[in-house]
């Protein structure tokens, strides 16, 4: 092959990546703008503050949605936050050990699961047994999707935290409890709830594991024994139906949904850099 | 060191809960779709009859949407996403790497329902005009038949190929970044071309990329609401890109909810626990490949990695 001709393939290569960057970028750019410039017309003080209207009827908000997300996604991380930074403190620990293999493993595998596996699961679980769509059991299923994140997390920002501190905490006689509780979880606890917070704006976007756990109200609850409504679900159930008026509340819905996420992203963001200059002094 | 045993056993038994709630969904699963295990056997997946009334179950149909509208999306994504790992890693100037990683990682931060509300609204009607807009030549072959519905195969495949971008694509970069940097500079050292270069990095990457496009092709069998919002819903085995279809994660969305008889919600369960298998199976495949990647750069790179990491 003659050089001209390498050379030319080389640089049709580099255009064919500079192109797919491009490719990926322009359904973001779609949806964002579709998104915001959609939603920002039906989005105003009522959505926040107001219940669903009746079919017909214009107006109404998801106040009883919002409520409901944020009950659920707090529910989730209640049942996730222990579980995923003490599993994670272990699996960090003991890290050669072979349940601390077998527990990365099943974190893996436990992320690697279908969203809507989860919620048949928790279905049969904690929805058949009572009989009862509830709200327990939508934070049950949003929190076994959080557990995988958090402990992974936490296993990687307490692996960056200097072997000396740990090991100068020991040599005054400390316990490994009271080492890794005193010194070496509070090191990385910014970057394990920054890890936290990014797991609970990815949690608060999910609609197919609430679809059969706790399912969705018209009206306002705060009881956790009931069925709930959550922000993802009621775009769902009003993006589906035939009515100009729900879809716009749709789009709405989902402004508020990617707002919630952007925000998380940038936030985190900001927070590892800081963090990232922090440890670098 | 006794007093650290109590330690060691309490964190542990939270690792333990992970491992258990993993058994437990299959346990689960298992259980709860007992009866139409028993009844239908192995010709669950071989037939195609779906009719809740009279009790008959054949879940070939859902199976075929997911792989296909899995493998469509997959053909799609992963050029797209390798030319992105390359691009960021490889090609990129050091200023535009960071935005470039944080605009590909919003790709996947946003939520499914999004995607789907976008794509009921905005991909399907496109799709719709470019299928209308197909000449009639075309239109007879098996791939383009169908009345232009704009709900089908391939509004799914083209928003799960969104949706798969970023999770690739991130894979690949971390595999190429494994890569130790000797390969690329005894490359450039025989006179290879930029593109010469990059080949042998990306040779030497093989078995983690094929983990890193396993682990797309994983997320893409199991994601559910964007596609079930705009691929039809309708259970048949067809190769046409424009027919309306059904995948195993739509049809639990869809169905579960109105599962009035037993039979019926075991059926459906036996869905959820075959995706769950097939997931388990991919994933852990990417995982292995990936991790086995991991392991082999580790081994060759001893003098590299002895060295300060260039800022």
């Amino acid at each position: 092959m003659t050089t001209a001709r390498r050379k030319i393939i080389s640089s049709l290569f580099v255009g064919f990546c500079a192109a797919s960057v491009l490719l990926a970028l322009v359904p973001l750019a779609l949806v964002l703008f579709f998104v915001v410039s959609q939603g920002i017309q039906a989005l105003n003080f009522e959505f926040f503050t107001a219940m669903p209207k009746p079919v017909g009827e214009p107006g109404g908000g998801m106040a009883n949605s919002i409520v409901g997300t944020l009950i659920l996604t707090g529910l989730g991380a209640l049942f996730a936050v222990p579980v995923g930074i003490l599993s994670g403190v272990y699996t960090s620990e003991y890290a050669g050990s072979r349940l601390a293999s077998a527990v990365r493993f099943a974190a893996d595998t436990l992320n690697g699961v279908p969203s809507i596996v989860i919620g048949v699961f928790v279905y049969g679980l904690a929805v058949l047994p009572f009989k009862q769509f509830n709200a327990i059991a939508g934070g049950l299923a949003l929190g076994i999707m959080m557990i995988p994140i958090i402990a992974r997390t936490t296993e990687e920002l307490l692996l960056l935290v200097p072997n000396t501190m740990r090991e100068g905490a020991l040599a005054l006689g400390a316990t490994r409890a009271r080492a890794v509780f005193s010194v070496v979880l509070p090191a990385a606890l910014p970057g394990i709830l920054t890890g936290v917070v990014l797991a609970l704006a990815r949690i608060a976007g999910e609609t197919a594991p609430l679809l059969f756990t706790s399912f969705n109200n018209r009206f306002f609850t705060t009881d956790l024994t009931q069925p709930i409504s959550s922000l993802t679900v009621q775009v769902y159930t009003y993006a589906i139906s035939p009515y100009e008026d729900w879809h716009r509340q749709a789009w709405a819905g989902a402004l508020v949904l990617v707002a919630i996420v952007l925000a998380c992203s940038v936030l985190a963001r900001l927070a590892t850099r800081r963090l990232e200059g922090m440890v670098r002094g | 060191m006794k007093k650290d045993l109590g330690f060691r056993l309490g964190t542990g038994a939270f690792g333990l809960l992970l491992i258990l709630i993993v058994a437990a969904i299959g346990f689960e699963l298992a259980r709860q779709s007992w009866l139409s295990i028993q009844k239908f056997g192995f010709d669950f997946w071989r037939t195609s009859t779906w009719d809740p009334v009279s009790g008959n179950f054949g879940a070939l149909p859902f199976i075929w949407g997911t792989l296909y509208s899995s493998i469509l999306a997959l053909a799609l994504a992963t050029p797209i996403s390798i030319g992105i790992a390359i691009f960021i890693s490889e090609l990129s100037p050091g200023r535009l790497r960071q935005p470039l990683v944080f605009l590909t990682e919003l790709l996947a931060a946003i939520p499914s329902i999004v995607y789907g509300l976008w794509g009921i609204f905005v991909l399907v009607p496109a799709v719709r005009a470019v299928q209308t807009a197909l000449p009639d030549s075309l239109r007879t072959l098996p791939f383009f038949t169908g009345p232009p519905l704009g709900v089908g195969m391939m509004s799914a495949a083209l928003i799960l190929a969104v949706m798969v971008i970023p999770f690739t694509s991130a894979v690949a970069r971390e595999v190429l970044k494994s890569v130790p940097i000797t390969q690329r500079e005894a490359a450039y050292a025989l006179g290879a071309t930029r593109f010469e270069a990059i080949r042998a990095a990306l040779f030497y990457a093989r078995t983690g990329i094929v983990g890193a496009v396993m682990l797309g092709f994983g997320r893409a069998l199991g994601e559910t609401m964007a596609v079930t919002m705009v691929i039809g819903n309708s259970p048949q085995v067809s190769l046409s890109l424009f027919a309306p279809q059904y995948t195993m994660a739509a049809v639990l969305a869809n169905e579960f909810t109105e599962a009035a008889d037993e039979l019926y919600l075991h059926a459906l369960i036996e869905i959820g626990l075959v995706l769950f298998i097939i997931t388990l199976i991919v994933n852990s495949l990417s995982r292995v490949l990936i991790w086995s990647m991991g392991r082999t750069a580790r081994v060759a790179t001893p003098a590299v990695a002895a060295q300060p990491a260039p800022a």
